[in-house]
């Protein structure tokens, strides 16, 4: 069977290119590669990789001195020689071998993104909903979950939808129903806290209307 | 309008809550060697000191459990609209009333 003589780097930014004997096969990624490098020669080797089918991002690597995304770059188009050479993206800081810091380089750090950050990570599965006794006593309450994503985008400064936004989450029914009972905390699966995340709706729309702007 | 009763409640609470530690500390102090109605009656009696805080107490009072009661009537028995409006304003009202007959009974007379 054919090989690939496949260069990784290891380490940090002072690492080096280790080689590599991977199996060439057909229909192969360069994601396929370092993952068979991980399965079957070194456990040890740090990437990324998420969806698999170039949706994500996440996969990203110098390949053979070029960034692309690994998933959607098939070894036949890429190998030379029966060589390859695998690296971290550049410009970024190395994490360990294949995987680079990209948060503290390319997301600027504020209070207000990591206020939206703290509630971002919410997928909408409705546990907080059906624990809350909030929702349960009164049926107009928009309940935990749609304030809590109504807060990250109250967050986000590219957002221009904030008045309305406001006034929606002010309206009956919006956040002033909360108890504060924090059984959507208690319950969430992702650790979030929409709690919280309604209090800020609080402090937010009361700021606004003693501003005078929710009038 | 959420807004404003939220701001309302929480206001009304930060009010009363300086008064009923005072309150308290007047009662720590009175009973010190016995209590007579007559011991109260002279301290309040014609004081606009303690007809104003009293009076002050009532309003704030009043006005938190009229809308803490909005609230839980609406949600123990659905009621919405006029009527929760209505009922709000109603106990409110009969509370500051009751509340400001007491204090000018221990003030004025």
């Amino acid at each position: 069977m054919a090989e690939i003589a496949v260069s990784l780097w290891r380490g940090k930014a002072d690492g080096s290119y280790q080689l590599y004997r991977v199996p060439q096969r057909d229909n192969q990624t360069v994601l396929d590669v370092v993952t068979w490098v991980q399965r079957n020669a070194d456990p040890a080797l740090a990437y990324r990789f998420a969806c698999r089918v170039g949706m994500c991002g996440s996969c990203a690597m110098t390949v053979n001195g070029r960034p692309r995304w690994t998933c959607r770059t098939h070894t036949s188009k890429v190998v030379k020689h029966g060589k390859l050479e695998i690296g971290p993206l550049a410009n970024l800081p190395i994490i360990k071998d294949l995987a680079c810091d990209l948060i503290e380089e390319i997301v600027p750090i504020t209070a207000a993104r990591q206020a939206a950050d703290a509630g971002i990570e919410c997928i909408n599965c409705a546990v907080c909903y059906a624990a809350c006794d909030s929702v349960r006593w009164n049926p107009d309450y928009l309940g935990p979950a749609a304030l809590n994503r109504a807060w990250t985008l109250v967050n986000d400064v590219r957002d221009t939808g904030q008045r309305q936004r406001l006034y929606a989450v002010a309206a009956a029914g919006g956040c002033h129903v909360c108890h504060s009972h924090q059984s959507c905390q208690q319950h969430c699966p992702n650790a979030l806290n929409p709690t919280a995340s309604i209090a800020g709706l609080k402090r937010r729309t009361m700021a606004a209307y003693l501003k005078g702007e929710l009038e | 309008v959420n807004v404003r009763l939220y701001l309302l409640q929480r206001g009304s609470a930060a009010v009363m809550l300086p008064l009923v530690l005072l309150h308290l500390g007047v009662i720590f102090y009175a009973s010190r060697r016995g209590l007579s109605a007559a011991d109260i009656l002279g301290r309040t009696r014609g004081s606009l000191f303690w007809g104003t805080f009293y009076a002050a107490f009532v309003v704030a009072a009043a006005t938190h459990a009229a809308i803490g009661m909005r609230v839980i009537a609406a949600e123990w028995t659905g009621l919405r609209g006029a009527a929760l409006e209505v009922g709000m304003w109603s106990f409110g009202l009969l509370l500051a009333a009751l509340g400001l007959v007491a204090v000018a009974a221990v003030v004025l007379a």
